[in-house]
């Protein structure tokens, strides 16, 4: 805690330090500019205004500062353990990784003044000495380093300033640069997702066949049986109950809201039926858990049948209650898309509004409704928090929705949480099932912003 | 008429019966949709109400310096060892001195919460002057007992009798007989209370142990009725009986819940009613919910670690993601020229909207946790997955933010001599900015409900202690939902439900704070 608290105030004062030299060359550059084009009243000769100038020098001093302290925050910590690590006596050096590791926890901790530890060895106890000597050297240098970097990038600036230097430019340019940074970042989360799932996948399949993962209709991870077959069948059956439940409830909304309802009616009832989207997971899975299930189960029972407490049934409707705003919005979206003319059209033939939806509206509107419910299906498939607090484990191959199965995402949370052994397809599995579900979803949410956009276009 | 007027005629009922049926559907559909916000909100709160109050029991306690501190060194470390809890067990023995037995004592002391201890260590730490003095406390119930209070164990029924009853001892086997009066309170009493068809007044009716327990309060003890027939009742002690208590009045009480599918005791119950009956049994403002962290036991066991833990996820979300987003839809919206390169990055962010929050989950334990190194359970990474997540959300917003200001601001400021960086920074974004503001406030109000990302990057230990860094271990609120809702006890159902409420609260006042937002903002050009 203490060592904690003591790197929070160290950062703190070298962010302090660092601001103000970037004050001091803002000030410096500004004034350099007025002065070099004779103060106030020669500011035409400037090529930009002397804020700019500051702009400029800060940006140089600041900026390979920066990248320097990043570096530094990735870099100390395994320099300075390697360092430890290299000075320890070698009967510890031969240590499984794992075991120096613990040693080296051992010493980090001891270094950070952990009085618990009063009884390890005394080369350990030389070797934290070592490691806090190395550290404070570390932090030191890392003082000079960074704010030498920024003194010397603001005095270069500095020194380039002269009127005819192109400063909002190169201002501009820089800021430029950024935004293009925060736009690729998008790009870079979707390749972090594709590798990161990638390779512990790949690693999980040198453990497990492809195919006998894929194909394999046999589901136990602790005696390392991997077919996933149950758990695929498991998903789509929750997924298709919830569908069940919110395609005809979100779609019939979506027409009476946007074909029958007093302007006054749909400005409350359309945000209530919203709140549905925005209820917390969670949520959802707790009232699935401690309240629908339990209803089923004794519905079941006095009706004579067995429903599980664990049912699919349960979890699947109250995610269907889930996606219903989806279905609804999305499609009261592309319903409203249909010109009027369409609809006046049929009217003039002495349609009635049923029969202008049911023949005219719905089939014109089709592509982008599939799209929502395209949407809504990868949604039913990707969620998590419903299915771990309301279905269950156990992998049962059946079509009877009134039996316990498990889904995609309820294994992963269970590969996941709790202990963790990295190298075990037990805990490889959830990657590989991660896979599976990136890929599934991407696909159906590709297809589905397709179709809905090319329908819209259409009536454009 | 001619033949196909009549054919429209015939027809024109049926349709428009269709055209009814098919309007009703309609409307029933967005019934159904509504009912079920009404249910899940309804059935929330009629659970998680009673949360907010929690079961007190007023006991005086006496400071006994002998067991605090011997050595009257007033030293903090002694001073916080102490055995409190042995103060208050000295207290509930001498409010019943007749429970003997060490089972008995041990659920005699399980009516205070071992939370108790804590609290009078406090105030002796705040003031040792408390010790040598008595005072009268209203410490902590246990859980057990707070459920009992609030009328969730057992349905619970008292008729008060008329008439002395006679007691009389046969090994422990009571009978209980008396006056006309007496057997007449009594047997029609007992009528009411225990539904059992009596085929013959003369038979004698057996109360099994697995039924519903009936009891009799008399003479300052506990009596369960283990048969009754017209002459008078026979049971067996309970709770020791005091023959030359002056209390004459007597009840029978009946429980409704068979006494092995409780975890409160018939013994305990009558122990807890003795003390209200004494005004010594209160229901306070529940202060520990929202004061403590997270803990074993229902009743020491708060929101407020998990509260810290969102609002610090929450603070590194908003931080990362706000500038992020603004810049990325910035330069998608202003300077990104039309080619492949940027269809990319938009069909991504399109997508990257509709990816199951549980692969965020999996990219920040392969990334930031595996291959950075950085701290499991953390804040930090917490933020970071949340960021990813939402940035999305917050582009989407702000472009349509940036679109809804009209270009011709844009071309006014390009016209007086701005650079497009200019016009961008100093006219267009403070217009757009409050349309951002609003999708930021979903997009954070999206991040403060997830759970299945987080529970990837290990945010689901069990945390006492109140999260005080961005490094700290922690967990958030809906993930605090998530781990009480596996607890078996009613006492953290109520909590699961009073942590939802607290949680929906804050979503809805977001929401409505975007909602405001708009409103005060929202500009027709």
């Amino acid at each position: 805690m203490h060592y904690q608290g003591a790197l929070v105030t160290q950062s703190g004062t070298l962010i302090i330090l660092l601001l103000g030299v970037l004050a001091v060359f803002f000030y410096a550059a500004k004034q350099r500019a007025l002065n070099a084009a004779g103060g106030a009243s020669g500011i035409r000769t400037l090529h930009s205004l002397p804020r700019y100038y500051g702009a400029y020098a800060v940006l140089w001093a600041a900026i390979p500062a920066l990248v320097a302290l990043l570096a530094w925050g990735f870099f100390q910590d395994p320099i300075v353990t390697k360092l430890v690590v290299s000075h320890l006596p070698p009967q510890q050096k031969s240590l499984s990784e794992a075991e120096l590791s613990l040693v080296i926890n051992d010493i980090r901790n001891l270094a950070a003044g952990d009085r618990s530890l009063d009884a390890v060895s005394s080369q350990i106890a030389l070797a934290a000495e070592h490691y806090k000597n190395l550290h404070a050297t570390a932090v030191a240098a890392k003082f000079v380093v960074i704010l030498a970097l920024a003194v010397v990038g603001g005095l270069f600036a500095w020194s380039r300033v002269s009127p005819r230097l192109q400063a909002r430019n190169r201002v501009e340019n820089i800021i430029r640069g950024v935004l293009i940074l925060c736009s690729v970042i998008a790009i870079f989360t979707t390749i972090g997702i594709v590798l990161s799932v990638l390779f512990e996948s790949i690693r999980f399949f040198e453990y497990i066949p492809f195919t006998e993962f894929l194909f394999g209709t046999h589901w136990n991870p602790s005696t390392n049986s991997f077919g996933a077959i149950p758990i695929f069948t498991g998903t789509l059956m929750i997924s298709v109950i919830a569908l069940l439940i919110a395609v005809p409830v979100g779609l019939m909304s979506a027409v009476y809201l946007s074909e029958y309802a007093s302007n006054h009616f749909r400005a409350w009832a359309k945000p209530l039926l919203e709140i549905l989207a925005g209820i917390p997971t969670v949520v959802y899975g707790f009232f699935a858990a401690l309240t629908v299930a339990p209803f089923f189960a004794n519905l079941g029972h006095s009706l004579g049948w067995d429903i599980s407490p664990e049912s699919a049934l349960a979890a699947g409707v109250v995610m269907g209650i889930m996606i219903i705003p989806f279905v609804s919005s999305l499609s009261d979206d592309v319903i409203n898309a249909v010109p009027q003319a369409m609809r006046d059209a049929s009217y003039g033939m002495g349609a009635t509004k049923s029969e202008t939806i049911m023949k005219v509206i719905l089939p014109a509107a089709l592509p982008g409704i599939v799209g929502s419910v395209l949407l809504a299906a990868s949604r039913a498939i990707g969620e998590t928090m419903i299915v771990v607090m309301a279905a269950g484990l156990a992998a049962n191959l059946t079509a009877n929705p009134f039996e316990a199965v498990t889904t995609v995402t309820v294994q992963i949370v269970t590969a996941l949480v709790g202990d963790q052994e990295f190298d075990s397809p037990k805990t490889l599995v959830a990657f590989a099932l991660g896979l599976v579900l990136f890929a599934v979803t991407l696909v159906l949410n590709i297809f589905a912003l397709h179709v809905v956009r090319k329908y819209r276009e259409q009536y454009d | 008429m001619s033949e196909t007027t009549q054919a429209v005629k015939k027809s024109l009922s049926r349709r428009y019966r269709k055209e009814k049926i098919f309007r009703a559907t309609g409307m029933a559909a967005i019934l159904v949709g509504l009912s079920f916000v009404v249910i899940l909100f309804v059935n929330i709160i009629s659970k998680g109400y009673p949360a907010f109050e929690q079961t007190y029991i007023k006991l005086p306690i006496h400071f006994d310096e002998q067991t605090i501190d011997p050595q009257g060194e007033r030293d903090p470390e002694v001073l916080r060892r102490a055995d409190y809890m042995g103060l208050v067990k000295e207290s509930l023995r001498e409010a019943f001195p007749d429970v003997k037995g060490r089972s008995d004592k041990r659920d005699l002391y399980n009516l205070v919460s071992k939370g108790a201890g804590y609290d009078l260590a406090d105030r002796v730490l705040a003031d040792p002057a408390l010790i040598g003095q008595t005072q009268e406390l209203w410490l902590l119930a246990d859980d057990e007992i707070d459920t009992f209070v609030k009328g969730h164990v057992t349905h619970s029924e008292t008729i008060p009798l008329a008439g002395n009853p006679v007691v009389t001892d046969n090994d422990g086997q009571l009978r209980i007989t008396g006056d006309a009066v007496v057997m007449d309170s009594l047997q029609n009493s007992l009528r009411d209370l225990v539904p059992v068809e009596m085929a013959d007044e003369e038979e004698t009716v057996m109360l099994p142990d697995d039924g519903p327990s009936v009891l009799l309060e008399l003479q300052g003890g506990l009596v369960r009725i283990t048969a009754y027939d017209p002459e008078g009742v026979t049971g067996k002690v309970v709770s020791p009986l005091k023959p030359d208590a002056t209390d004459a009045g007597w009840n029978l009480v009946l429980h409704e819940t068979p006494e092995a599918e409780r975890r409160v005791k018939d013994k305990t119950i009558f122990w807890v009613r003795t003390l209200e009956s004494r005004g010594l049994v209160e229901k306070h403002f529940n202060t520990v919910f929202f004061t403590s962290g997270d803990s074993r036991e229902p009743e020491q066991s708060g929101i407020a670690g998990a509260l810290a833990g969102s609002m610090l996820t929450l603070i590194v979300t908003l931080l990362l993601s706000f500038p992020i987003g603004v810049g990325a839809a910035i330069y998608l919206e202003e300077f990104a020229p039309r080619n492949r390169w940027t269809d990319l990055i938009e069909v991504n962010i399109n997508n990257l909207a509709a990816v199951p929050s549980i692969v965020f989950g999996l990219l920040g334990l392969a990334v930031f946790i595996s291959f950075f190194g950085l701290p499991r359970s953390a804040p930090l990474v917490g933020g970071l997955v949340l960021t990813l997540m939402t940035l999305p959300t917050i582009i989407i917003a702000s472009r349509a933010a940036l679109k809804s200001v009209p270009p011709s601001i844009k071309e006014a400021a390009l016209g007086v001599g701005a650079s497009k960086m200019q016009a961008m920074f100093h006219h267009v974004l403070p217009l757009a900015l409050p349309g951002m503001l609003t999708g930021t406030i979903i997009g954070m109000a999206q991040a403060l409900g997830e759970t299945a990302p987080l529970l990837m990057i290990g945010m689901v230990a069990f945390i006492v202690d109140i999260p005080q860094g961005f490094t700290d271990n922690a967990t958030v609120l809906p993930v605090q939902i998530f781990l009480w809702a596996d607890s078996p006890e009613r006492a953290f159902v109520e909590r699961t439900s009073a942590a939802i409420m607290v949680l929906l609260g804050f979503l809805i006042g977001m929401n409505a704070l975007a909602v405001f937002l708009r409103k005060k903002f929202e500009r027709k050009w």
